[in-house]
């Protein structure tokens, strides 16, 4: 009688890899490789989304594995959280202050001018999306006098090294509840399951690492009616942030290096105060490593979203912290959504035997 | 850039001993599940990350692993798990034995051969908490488990019984252990549930995705939940005949088989267990030896 073979799983694995590294090679075989440098460089906002999605800031080994996985930003994300899991923690970080940040960018939609002012830097906001077709055929000339010519345009020194925060401002006129001193250490999401209620740092760790679309679509269901936060971005700002750590033998705090994150504080809808006090505005905060507006600000409206569903009750899935939190890490969700595809014909043998007793049984009613 | 060296089963020696704790813990409370703050592996969410942080925090370099997928040594995914077990903790062998080995990873299945006290065997778990069909939350699921409340659960299979003479929970059958808490035993067929109870084999369960390991330790009752009633029912093998099915490959009748579809439309069936498939093909092969 014919059987199945029950052997070559090694060598389909095998194949697979060899398939997938002729892709990235490309067809032609006359393909130069990536760079890394042209991949940090020139693709700076996928390097920001992959450093921040994988929760390292690391922004060489996140140009390797944009290359190596061709660009896929869930896988890219994905081997940097491995590659940070085989590294002990060292240590735990202060809370470090973000008036500190260099500003590559700071806006704020609340006031028409703010301390400070505002400063547009880099941005897409209000560029025309027309296909700038001349790019298609850059000369390397060319390209590379983009930057001196700017460079020699800007003169050192115009702008202050750091700026004030718009927050302070609002809150020097008791627009805003007072900073509340938490005494309690940050939650560890890398060391500590969830388990639900969990404290607002565990909250806004799981958002600071989460997938950007996902985060994206809960916050937009917010904003479109499936909730009422209706936030005024007080301030969003991008820059270098120096990371201060405490010296290994002294002690005492000293600059380590820097990152670049985005940062973006919102204003929601004022509430009465729980110690009896005047109401004031609210607060949403979002944060994450990497140039990254969309995601900082999709995170400071969840975060406000659930500072309210806490307290009042989840009225919608974005107040509720199970359904947002569990549901926006891309190296879950992807990962669960990949495994569909593995062998599941086991279980399918099982289902097969149950609907086919059960068919057979309400035959035999009829 | 330099390749980066990685540790012994590669995750990081903090790692593997809270793991271990989890593991303690979750052996003192049969059946609870443990939360622990599970690691990214190199491999997707899903594909078996849980089984493995357990499998790394146990492994020595004396150990013999097996790894299987569908019951099968050469699925992909086995391999795949197999290999990188091979290449992050070198020493370390491994067999397709079920016999041999000490420590056993699994997706979907328990092998048919029983396993013994020296052994452990790890299942990789997709949803941890049995409670999920009824319940959401949770939170909520978490109150439910410490009150050993499960009228939901046998709400949902009355109601499968009232709507279809049958309950159609195929495979992930809920698992009451040591008479308190109830398991979601990993997608196993119904077939191999009778396998965890008074098991002499350590059984341990990770999720990863979800975060939790819990265990069914030897010798711990473990009764998949139904009415005095209406009798707990494995899958079906007999042929439009009322005949049990064999296998094609070695003629086996008592084994768990998987369907195959020919061209033409022609069903075979073979063990889903591939170790056990060649062993009683083995046996069979020498009975006719000897009968030669």
């Amino acid at each position: 009688m014919a059987y199945v073979a029950i052997k070559g799983g090694r060598a389909a694995i095998d194949g697979a890899a060899e398939a997938v590294e002729f892709m990235r090679a490309g067809s032609t075989g006359k393909e130069a490789p990536l760079q890394l440098d042209a991949i940090e460089q020139q693709l700076r906002l996928l390097v920001s989304r992959v450093i921040s999605e994988g929760g390292l800031y690391h922004p060489r080994l996140a140009s390797l594995a944009i290359k190596q996985f061709q660009g896929d930003t869930l896988e890219a994300a994905f081997a940097l959280r491995a590659y940070r899991s085989t590294k002990p923690r060292l240590l735990e970080t202060p809370p470090q202050d973000t008036s500190r940040m260099r500003c590559i960018r700071r806006i704020s939609s609340a006031f028409k001018d703010i301390p400070g002012g505002q400063m547009l830097g880099p941005t897409y906001d209000y560029a025309l999306r027309l296909m700038r077709l001349e790019l298609a055929d850059e000369t390397p000339e060319h390209f590379r006098a983009i930057s001196r010519r700017f460079l020699a345009a800007t003169p050192e020194a115009q702008l202050p090294a750091t700026f004030p925060k718009v927050l302070d401002a609002l809150r020097a006129e008791g627009l805003l509840p007072p900073v509340a001193e938490s005494r309690e250490a940050a939650f560890d999401i890398t060391r500590e399951a969830l388990t639900f209620p969990v404290p607002r740092s565990a909250a806004l760790a799981t958002l600071a690492r989460a997938e950007t679309g996902s985060l994206l679509g809960i916050a937009y269901s917010n904003m479109r009616g499936y909730g009422d936060i209706h936030p005024t971005v007080a301030e969003l700002r991008v820059g270098y942030l120096p990371v201060m750590l405490p010296h290994p033998v002294t002690g005492e705090t000293m600059e380590a290096g820097e990152v670049l994150i985005t940062e973006c504080e919102v204003v929601a809808m004022y509430e009465g105060n729980a110690a009896d006090g005047p109401p004031t505005f609210t607060l949403g905060y979002g944060a994450c490593l990497g140039h990254n507006e969309t995601k900082a600000i999709s995170m400071a409206i969840l975060d406000r979203a659930l500072q309210k569903g806490m307290k009042d009750g989840a009225a919608n899935p974005s107040e509720d912290p199970e359904f947002v939190l569990l549901h926006v890490d891309g190296v879950d969700s992807m990962g669960f959504c990949s495994h569909y595809k593995m062998p599941h014909y086991v279980t399918f043998q099982s289902d097969m035997d149950r609907l086919r007793t059960t068919q057979k049984k309400s035959k035999e009613r009829v | 850039m330099t390749s980066h060296a990685y540790n012994f089963g590669f995750l990081d020696e903090y790692a593997k001993k809270e793991v271990r704790r989890a593991i303690l813990k979750a052996i003192a409370i049969p059946g609870y599940q443990v939360p622990y703050a599970s690691r990214e592996m190199p491999m997707g969410r899903g594909f078996g990350t849980g089984g493995l942080q357990l499998t790394l925090a146990l492994i020595g370099p004396d150990e013999i692993v097996k790894v299987i997928d569908q019951g099968s040594d050469d699925s992909v995914n086995a391999v795949n798990l197999r290999q990188f077990i091979e290449m992050t903790c070198p020493g370390v062998s491994t067999t397709t034995c079920t016999a041999e080995c000490t420590l056993l990873q699994t997706r979907h299945r328990i092998p048919e051969l029983p396993l013994t006290a020296e052994q452990i065997i790890v299942l990789q778990v997709p949803y941890p908490d049995p409670l999920v069909v009824v319940e959401s939350s949770e939170n909520k699921r978490k109150t439910m488990h410490g009150e050993a409340d499960y009228s939901r659960l046998l709400v949902k299979l009355y109601e499968d019984i009232v709507k279809y003479d049958e309950i159609t929970i195929s495979h992930r059958y809920p698992t009451r252990i040591n008479g308190h808490y109830v398991i979601d035993p990993s997608p196993i067929p119904r077939w191999d549930v009778a396998k965890l109870n008074n098991s002499a084999a350590l059984l341990l369960f990770g999720a990863g995705r979800e975060k939790k390991i819990y265990a069914v330790p030897p010798h711990t009752r473990a009764e998949p939940l139904v009415f005095s009633d209406v009798p707990f029912r494995v899958e079906d093998f007999r042929d439009e005949a009322g005949q049990r099915r064999v296998c094609a490959r070695c003629g086996c009748a008592n084994s768990f088989l998987d369907e195959f579809v020919g061209d033409a439309g022609n069903k075979t069936y073979q063990c889903s267990d591939s170790d056990w498939c060649d062993e009683q093909l083995q046996r069979a092969e020498q009975v006719q030896g000897v009968a030669a």
